[in-house]
């Protein structure tokens, strides 16, 4: 029984003829923050991806806290302590915000549907601690006065923290982030990175990163993997990511004249 | 086994007028994604100039080739118009709405098209004149076929021809594959989308206007209502080939028509119109693709 | 005890009118106000799949088919002997034909919400435009089946049914389909059932069970739907296969579309508009479905999220106090 939290053992996600990722094997431990970087195409967000229900792997297996998950559902996979951001936002359009984190919490809602209908006090309590659990949520991301507006109201850096309010809110243990950092400014990213920091301590999370913004990753990441073509070509602290050779060659060395 | 080959022969050419109204229904998703519920109503609209065109030729009492070749190319040239303006009108301005607004609008039009048809031609059933006389070719093992039959069978093999030719091997044709792959790369390719997505409707059309003209010259009754079920039952075979698949609704369609007439022949006529839902909803549940369809994932 | 007074309220209400309008309203405005009940119920019914869940469903009437005939055959076999021996028991006749007939509404609706778990479970996993050919499949197939079993009728239809539905049953069913509606939306159930429409991927990826919830959504939808057909059997006391057509599905789609897509008390408004305007244009029958047509297409061109959109009209004090949750946006 191993101690680790998130386990990929030689994981391969197969489409036709192409293999977006090929022989996987990642560990995270718990309390973790460990940093998934790439070029464009490398198969990081097929790794989340795979990780999350959305795909089973091909051949190999993901296994969280000792059991296997690879082959589940996604919606079981989140209920069970995983929850995620997404690479192009997807909050519920047609919702407030208060709404699109709410239903992050409805895995932990106690009430059944007849009380729902019926309106039972039960049910009203319940109703009660799922909209508390949400404004809470909108509040440590900062956003709890826009909790009645309409998501798409939102400003571009604000979706993207209300998109993490809302994976807080399913009351995750691993914590998936998918570029969060993507079309922000240097200012909102170094909010960003406080928040991640005091998010991770405040809930006792471990969180797997994927980004693009070097000084995001290399800031806040405790361990980085490298992905090129599907392969992880090196995986070390971000000192050794900085200076290796292969990712230097592969990713970083045109990175690094831009950031 | 006589009746067997009898049924399959019955079978294929009912098949290729599914054939060739399926062509439009495919044709039209590739480019669109937009499931032209109105196409059945063009093969009414087909048939019923067709026989306002015979009435005006005379036709019916003087019939020879040439009236009725011209009957056919008026009905498909008159349709082609009907559908071009469907398209202009009706789901130009519902292009990038939401699918279920496009749904609606199409089964408005169709709505549109028979209840009209119905005030304007009235809703009694009309007689189509017989163009050409009919006499039955005895094709040996018991098996006959009467001429109409084989006109159908060749006019829809020349016309499918023809559309093979000019997908495969004009520039319109390279074009129109082109938008159903992307409408955005294809516009910055140069083409006109809006011009091939109008031109592949006329296509359809004609096609459709070909098919209702040539199952009134064997079943000589018509009326407005008449495109709703071979309309539904083409869309099952463009389904059953997969849909956005030229080849795949010629196949759909030979197949629709062979199942639907040993289905009346061997087991009963009045499951006639069931077994096209029991085909449709057996394929969606066991392959949506279609035979030759490749399943889309959406990218997370 | 405070959560008691709503319900009664409405029930003393629905009682009152009852006896106020068989009496003052004449015979045929009548009728069209019972059909404007059913019709409702069918419409917030089916919002629920469409409008609130994103689901396209267009075989309803399937539903409400099932619902009529399950609901007519069980007073016509079981029903009245039922009713009869309650009324030898001293019952008033209005309660013992109250009781006969809640019984046959739920008992059609349960055959409907069966048919709907059928129909539901399989296609859900269809996109949005196969997962509509499939219910309007479904729904024709329904009604094929019904025209060729002689022993309800087939082609010929089904008479005889007593005439039990009145003002106060009919809109004790708008009532009830319209607070489950409303309370299901007020809560987070309904949110879930919101973010499969906006976002079914996301959704899933949030730990809603999509498949559960669609099909539920649909089999609800479809109990609703046979409730309405059992109250559409009960007052007609007549029942035939082609009152349940595809087009009959069309019109209901038409209601929630015209409506709003998530509005209840928009689909109720469309309803309402939607009964009263083939009588209205009595005089023009002929032109009135190509009128109808029309409308759907210009609605669909130029407003699209039809007259509410996904708000609703707040007349708090109709609907009761205000809900514990926000209104959605």
């Amino acid at each position: 029984m191993s101690a680790s939290l998130l386990e990929l053992d030689r994981c391969t996600m197969q489409f036709g003829g192409l293999k977006a990722v090929a022989d996987l094997d990642l560990t995270i431990q718990k309390g973790e923050l460990v940093g998934l970087i790439g070029p464009n195409g490398a198969g990081k967000t097929t790794v989340f991806n795979m990780v999350t229900g959305v795909y089973a792997p091909t051949r190999g297996a993901v296994r969280f806290e000792g059991r296997t998950i690879s082959g589940l559902k996604a919606n079981r996979i989140a209920c069970g302590g995983i929850t995620r951001t997404f690479q192009n936002i997807r909050l519920f359009s047609r919702l407030s915000c208060l709404d699109n984190v709410a239903v992050a919490a409805h895995p932990h809602r106690k009430a059944g549907l007849l009380s729902a209908v019926l309106r039972t006090p039960g049910f009203e309590a319940d109703e009660r601690a799922l909209r508390a659990l949400a404004l809470e949520m909108l509040d440590v991301l900062g956003l709890a006065s826009h909790a009645d507006a309409p998501a798409t109201a939102l400003a571009y850096g604000q979706q993207r923290r209300l998109e993490i309010a809302r994976a807080l809110a399913g009351k995750p243990r691993l914590l998936l982030l998918d570029e969060p950092a993507a079309g922000l400014n240097p200012q909102e990213s170094e909010e960003l990175m406080r928040l991640i920091q005091d998010v991770r301590r405040r809930f006792g999370l471990t969180i797997l990163l994927i980004e693009h913004d070097m000084k995001v990753v290399m800031g806040i990441c405790e361990r980085i993997a490298v992905l090129d073509y599907g392969l992880k070509i090196a995986e070390g602290s971000p000192a050794e990511i900085r200076s290796h050779p292969r990712v230097i060659e592969a990713y970083l060395g045109d990175e690094s004249a831009s950031a | 086994m006589s009746e067997f080959l009898q049924q399959l022969v019955n079978g294929v050419t009912w098949g290729s007028v599914y054939a060739l109204i399926a062509l439009g229904y495919t044709m039209v998703y590739g480019i669109l994604r937009l499931i032209n519920f109105a196409h059945g109503d063009i093969y009414m609209l087909g048939a019923f100039i067709g026989l306002y065109t015979s009435n005006w030729l005379r036709a019916g009492e003087a019939p020879s080739p040439a009236k009725a070749i011209a009957v056919l190319l008026t009905s498909m040239a008159a349709c082609a118009l009907i559908g071009m303006l469907i398209e202009r009108l009706a789901y130009k301005p519902v292009r990038r709405s939401p699918r279920l607004s496009a749904l609606i609008t199409a089964i408005g039009v169709s709505l549109l098209l028979e209840n009209g048809g119905a005030l304007l031609f009235g809703a009694d059933p009309k007689f189509f004149p017989q163009l050409i006389p009919s006499h039955n070719i005895a094709l040996g093992m018991g098996v006959t076929l009467s001429n109409q039959q084989l006109i159908v069978l060749v006019v829809s093999v020349v016309l499918m021809t023809l559309l093979r030719l000019l997908v495969l091997h004009t520039r319109v044709g390279k074009a129109m594959q082109a938008v159903s792959h992307n409408h955005m790369a294809a516009s910055l390719m140069g083409i006109s989308v809006d011009r091939i997505i109008t031109f592949t409707f006329m296509i359809g059309s004609a096609l459709a206007a070909a098919a209702g003209v040539l199952v009134a010259l064997q079943s000589p009754k018509i009326e407005p209502y008449m495109g709703i079920m071979p309309g539904l039952k083409a869309f099952v075979a463009a389904v059953l080939g997969g849909i956005g698949n030229i080849p795949g609704a010629v196949v759909g369609g030979l197949v629709m028509g062979v199942a639907e007439v040993l289905v009346t022949g061997y087991l009963s006529p009045t499951y006639r119109d069931a077994i096209a839902f029991v085909l449709l909803i057996v394929i969606l549940l066991v392959r949506p693709a279609g035979i030759f369809g490749k399943a889309v994932t959406e990218k997370v | 005890m405070k959560r008691a007074l709503g319900p009664l309220v409405t029930l003393v209400a629905l009682l009152v009118l009852n006896a106020a309008l068989q009496r003052a309203l004449n015979p045929y405005y009548f009728q069209v106000l019972i059909l404007v009940g059913i019709n409702i119920i069918l419409a917030v019914s089916l919002n629920l799949v469409n409008g609130f869940t994103g689901q396209f469903s267009i075989g309803h009437a399937g539903f409400m088919a099932a619902g009529a005939y399950g609901s007519a055959m069980f007073t016509l076999t079981v029903g009245q002997r039922f009713a009869g021996a309650l009324v030898s028991a001293h019952l008033p006749q209005a309660i013992a034909q109250g009781a006969a007939l809640l019984v046959a509404l739920l008992l059609g609706g349960l055959l409907a919400a069966l048919f709907g778990y059928l129909v539901g479970l399989p296609s859900l996993r269809l996109r949005g435009d196969y997962l509509a050919i499939v219910t309007l499949g479904f729904g024709e197939i329904i009604r094929v089946l019904i025209l060729n079993v002689d022993a309800i009728g087939g082609a010929r239809g089904l008479p005889g049914i007593p005439h039990w539905a009145n003002f106060f049953w009919v809109f004790l069913g708008v009532a009830v389909v319209v607070a489950v509606s409303r309370n299901l939306a007020h809560s987070t159930y309904g949110r879930a059932l919101f973010a499969i429409r906006d976002d079914e991927i996301a959704a899933e990826a949030l730990g809603v069970d999509t498949t559960r919830y669609k099909v539920t959504a649909f089999v609800i939808g479809a109990f609703f739907a046979g409730v309405a057909g059992g109250l559409f059997a009960h007052y007609l006391s007549y029942l035939n296969p082609n009152s349940f057509t595809f087009i009959k599905s069309i019109e209901v789609i038409a209601m929630v579309v015209l409506g709003g897509m998530g509005s209840i008390s928009g689909s109720m408004l469309a309803a309402i508009v939607l009964t009263l305007l083939p009588e209205v244009l009595r005089p023009v029958k002929d032109l009135r479905m190509v009128l109808y047509s029309l409308m759907l297409i210009l609605l669909m061109i130029t407003r699209p999220q039809g007259l509410l959109g996904t708000r609703e009209l707040s007349f708090g004090r109709l609907f009761g106090r205000r809900p514990a949750t926000e209104p959605r946006a």
